[in-house]
């Protein structure tokens, strides 16, 4: 009798156990590896950027995929020489099933190439270097930003529809800056200006005061200037200290102006720039979404916040296409590709190569906020020159 | 170029320059006299900008006293601390090897650095200029000149003949200036070397986080920024001569020109350019413009 | 009789002063069968280091002369690897490795015989000034990607008739391929110590004069080593390049130049296998402070503690890990006498 009751207790043990593994193997979570710099000139971008994303998280009640999220961490510190090392860190230790990061395009480089080496799923939720989604572009690397070609394309219409014939550009000379400038140079192009100058100065130097006397000299209708971080703010402020911004208006994508108008103070107000988010749009999502990040991080969000929180929602859009198994890869990255991501910066749908097709807005500088003045170019695409997808 | 876009120039290497002057001044004098290499100095620089940046909101109430006032406040703790810091740390860095106070103000940088970060944080900081010195003077035409630029090259200068005054004219530029020549010599006939090194450590000190304040304005607060400013400190140092202030003025405004004029007319290779002219005056005068002993 | 013979041939293998370097190669050659694929990855980056960390010890321990600039000849080999590499095929081991090599060793030469004018702190000056200059020639022009760097497209392999006898774009065959170059790099070194030059320049660092006034052309001597020192450098570049296929302008940054100085002086300036062990425990270092399972959310201001050490290994170990054992005994010594 005795024996028969424990091989049963046995049985049903091992059953319930076996029930157990299998639901537990389901309950097992998603890791999600930030790599994102948490230290640096662009520390401030990163901790917007975890923000963004850990809020889209919360809201789906912790879970994407209906799988709950772990998270590991990397700092990049904005170092192209050390982010081969790092991503290895979240793909090689961590064993992460998605990486989302960077700011720095040089950083994002070398992480999409082990992306690619690895069949790593990446999700870009700042670094516009348009190799990602150029001739790097692949089936498992995502951006849900921009590319630096278009808040340029945008200025360059603008500035254009606005009268500027002669131009003179100025930037870092690295890809992000050169980029920005070509996107210009063509919106310029298509509205009948031309650039007659293109001042450059190694990143991340910051005296312009020489260069500031160049422009003086050559006295054209408009300037655009690709600077982000401390570099913009010390820009816009030398501009104006210069007396330059009297007689010759300046125009910029708007990391010009995002996240440094409260150092830029009296300097920057009535500049007008392009980027794909601007304050006081007129988006119920975008509404709702300022009240939930002030209230769970006691802060205004800024343009990285979204991109951070759409980068989540992007993913989450694949996950429960796939109902959060990450080894259906095919499935998951067909959904992310014909996703329609309901963004705070209004709704947006992405391109062959991953890149986001958005509006771009023109925005104005009132008081420490960049006020929308309407859409500058509607349903914006990178031309993703050099992708084969 | 134009007359008065060269003039223009000439004002903006010389008001670099001036600022160069200030950093390397302080580094040339603890090199030449200390005989420490010290890497932090850079560190200084950066911690009196960021102080600039803490200091500034006390005094922001208060219109046309505020920014003198932080100055001076600046200047008396940073005299403290070099003073305390050459007690603690630097002094024992005077027996060892070149290499041992590299490396030991190199792991000094890192802690600056981290210390900074975890009082301050990160993020990039802008500087308002004082309301009295906000203005731009015109000149010619399209481009102004901005008069805070004016008053910081106006302030450097005076620094300059300070130190001139107190080198050249006092006992204790005296001793400073002999024990640039002849350190063991100085310290044979009686003259308290280690309250010497201390005063000159905290001079040095000084002169580098009070350069710093004064510039913040114009270059706004970030992480890094020490950096920069301490390789071509080092560079304008070589060329002077170790030791001697002369030859750091008058590096400093050679390293201005050079980098000021590169950056308009052959921006590609301007970083390049002031390392070229240290070689070349290296290979013509290997101590430097002007030997000490 | 048997026995007798037996145990003295025991007692001679046992006293071989090779066997803790034995013991460490065999260990790094059986790791990737054991380690995870993320510390093997690591040990892979430390013994690149090492590498470099031996070549400017020929400068700095064995000449004398502190070179602040050692990193100028890493970043030129990496760089010359990215450049020469064709954008499609893997090019072949058998002529790059030498060609990089080659190309180091020449920068090497020219920026030698500028610098070796300068004596003392200058030296240390100008060397700095050098590896900044090549530093902004790769930052500042578009010759190489500027900032952002450049891309080596495919990796390269040896192969003999169409055998493709050592394909590096295989992790496991990279891993041993980089072991096997650093067994003879260090054995390279250690033979050049043993010989004439080697001890020509241990002669010029005691005292140069001395030497001069003994009929040896010092700057040809130090020249030879300052090239010698570059080429090696340029192994470990070439090795960096294909590990990560990806180079940038910062590996040629004086802080590349400043942690290599500090590798040697951690381990113990003046020895080989100090150069080797500085590297490991310059990593080591590194991945603890920043480890978050052991400091949570401090690891992110991991500088601070590294700095700490770093003053701390200085001042207390002046002369690095190989002399602690010394050390050790010298500090028990007394107690033992007075217990």
């Amino acid at each position: 009798m005795k024996h028969r009751r424990n091989t049963l207790a046995t049985a049903f043990l091992a059953a319930a156990l076996c029930v157990a593994a299998g639901g537990a193997h389901a309950q097992s979570k998603i890791k999600v590896g930030l790599m994102l710099p948490y230290t640096g000139t662009y520390a401030a971008l990163g901790t917007a950027i975890e923000n963004g994303f850990r809020l889209y998280v919360q809201e789906q009640g912790g879970k994407l995929g209906g799988r709950e999220i772990e998270y590991f961490k990397v700092d990049d510190e904005s170092e192209p020489s050390k982010a081969v090392d790092n991503i290895n860190k979240l793909i090689k230790r961590d064993n992460v099933d998605v990486v989302v990061g960077t700011v720095h395009s040089g950083v994002v480089m070398a992480m999409a190439k082990v992306a690619r080496d690895t069949n790593t799923l990446l999700v870009i939720p700042n670094a516009g270097a348009e190799a990602v989604t150029g001739p790097m572009c692949a089936p498992n690397i995502f951006r849900s930003s921009f590319s630096n070609w278009q808040p340029g394309y945008a200025m360059g219409k603008v500035a254009g529809e606005r009268g500027a014939k002669k131009v003179v550009t100025i930037t870092w000379k690295y890809a992000a800056g050169d980029e920005s400038v070509e996107g210009f140079k063509e919106g310029l192009k298509a509205a009948g200006g031309e650039v007659v100058k293109d001042l450059t100065l190694p990143f991340p130097n910051v005296e312009f005061q020489a260069l500031l006397t160049d422009i003086a000299a050559t006295k054209p209708d408009a300037v655009y200037a690709f600077f982000a971080g401390g570099g913009a703010v010390k820009f816009v402020k030398d501009y104006a200290a210069a007396g330059l911004n009297r007689t010759i208006p300046l125009y910029g994508p708007g990391f010009l102006t995002d996240g440094t108008l409260e150092a830029q103070g009296a300097a920057a107000q009535g500049m007008l720039t392009t980027l794909h988010y601007a304050d006081g749009l007129d988006v119920p999502k975008d509404k709702a979404f300022r009240a939930d990040y002030g209230k769970a991080y006691k802060m205004a969000p800024d343009v990285y916040a979204v991109q951070g929180y759409d980068a989540a929602q992007m993913l989450g859009i694949g996950l429960d296409a796939v109902k959060g198994d990450v080894s259906k890869r095919n499935e998951l990255v067909a959904a992310m590709e014909k996703a329609r991501i309901d963004s705070p910066r209004g709704a947006f749908t992405l391109s062959k190569a991953h890149n986001p097709v958005q509006d771009i807005y023109l925005r104005k500088v009132v008081g420490t906020e960049n006020k929308s003045e309407g859409v500058a170019v509607k349903a914006l695409a990178d031309p993703a020159r050099g992708c084969n997808m | 170029m134009d007359l008065a876009v060269f003039l223009v120039q000439c004002l903006n290497a010389v008001q670099y320059g001036l600022l160069l002057f200030l950093v390397a001044s302080g580094l040339t004098l603890i090199f030449g006299i200390l005989g420490v290499i010290n890497l932090a100095h850079g560190s200084f620089y950066m911690i009196g900008a960021y102080l600039a940046y803490a200091l500034a909101p006390l005094f922001a109430a208060q219109s046309g006293g505020g920014f003198p006032a932080a100055l001076a406040i600046g200047v008396v703790l940073s005299i403290v601390f070099g003073y305390v810091l050459e007690w603690v740390f630097v002094s024992y860095l005077y027996e060892r090897d070149h290499l041992q106070q590299v490396l030991m103000t190199y792991g000094l940088i890192l802690v600056f650095e981290e210390l900074r970060s975890i009082a301050l944080g990160d993020d990039v900081h802008g500087v308002a200029v004082p309301g009295w010195l906000a203005g731009s003077v015109p000149l010619g035409g399209v481009m102004t000149y901005p008069v805070y630029r004016l008053f910081m090259s106006g302030v450097c200068l005076l620094v300059a003949l300070a130190l001139y005054a107190v080198i050249a004219r006092t006992r204790v530029g005296m001793a400073i200036r002999a024990g640039a020549s002849n350190r063991e010599m100085v310290q044979a006939l009686g003259v308290d070397i280690r309250l010497l090194y201390r005063i000159v450590f905290a001079a040095g000190v000084a002169l580098a986080v009070f350069a710093g304040m004064l510039a913040a304005p114009v270059t706004s607060v970030y992480p890094g920024m020490g950096n920069q400013v301490l390789i071509v400190s080092f560079v304008v140092v070589v060329i002077g001569g170790i030791g001697s202030i002369r030859g750091a003025l008058l590096a400093s405004l050679l390293v201005g020109f050079v980098d000021t004029f590169g950056n308009v007319l052959v921006p590609q290779i301007a970083g390049v350019l002031v390392y070229v002219l240290m070689a070349v005056i290296l290979l013509w005068r290997p101590e430097g413009l002007f030997r000490t002993g | 009789m048997k026995f007798r013979r037996f145990a003295i041939l025991v007692r001679q293998t046992s006293a071989w002063r090779g066997w803790p370097l034995a013991v460490a190669v065999v260990a790094l050659a059986l790791f990737p069968h054991v380690g995870g694929s993320f510390y093997v990855d690591l040990v892979l980056t430390t013994m690149i280091l090492s590498i470099f960390a031996l070549s400017l010890e020929l400068l700095v321990g064995r000449t004398g002369l502190v070179s602040f600039g050692h990193a100028a000849f890493f970043g030129i080999a990496a760089y010359a690897t990215a450049l020469l590499s064709p954008s499609s095929q893997p090019p072949s081991l058998a002529w790059l490795l030498p060609a990089v090599v080659a190309i180091a060793a020449l920068a090497a030469l020219a920026i030698g015989a500028f610098c070796l004018r300068a004596r003392g702190v200058y030296f240390i000056m100008v060397t700095l000034a050098f590896a900044q200059m090549t530093y902004f020639v790769f930052h500042d022009t578009k010759l190489a990607g500027g900032t952002d760097g450049m891309y080596l497209n495919v990796k390269p392999l040896l192969a003999l008739d169409g055998d493709t006898l050592v394909d590096l774009r295989n992790p496991r065959t990279f891993y041993y391929a980089t072991l096997v170059l650093l067994v003879l790099v260090y054995a390279l070194l250690a033979t050049i110590g043993r010989s004439r030059f080697g001890h020509a320049l241990a002669g010029i660092r005691a005292n140069e004069q001395r030497m001069r006034a003994a009929g040896f052309s010092t700057y040809g001597y130090k020249l030879a080593a300052f090239t010698l020192a570059g080429g090696l450098a340029g192994v470990a570049g070439f090795l960096h390049a294909v590990k990560d296929g990806f180079v940038s302008p910062e590996i040629l940054a004086w802080h590349q130049s400043g942690a290599v100085l500090l590798m040697l002086i951690l381990g113990g300036i003046g020895t080989l296998r100090g150069a080797v062990l500085g590297a490991f425990a310059f990593v080591l270092m590194k991945e603890l402070f920043q480890s978050e399972a052991l400091f949570g959310a401090f690891a992110k201001h991991w500088q601070l503690p590294l700095g700490l050490a770093v003053i701390a290994c200085v001042a207390l170990m002046p002369k690095g890990i190989v002399a602690l054992p010394t050390q050790l005994r010298r500090f028990r010594a007394p107690l033992l006498h007075a217990g």
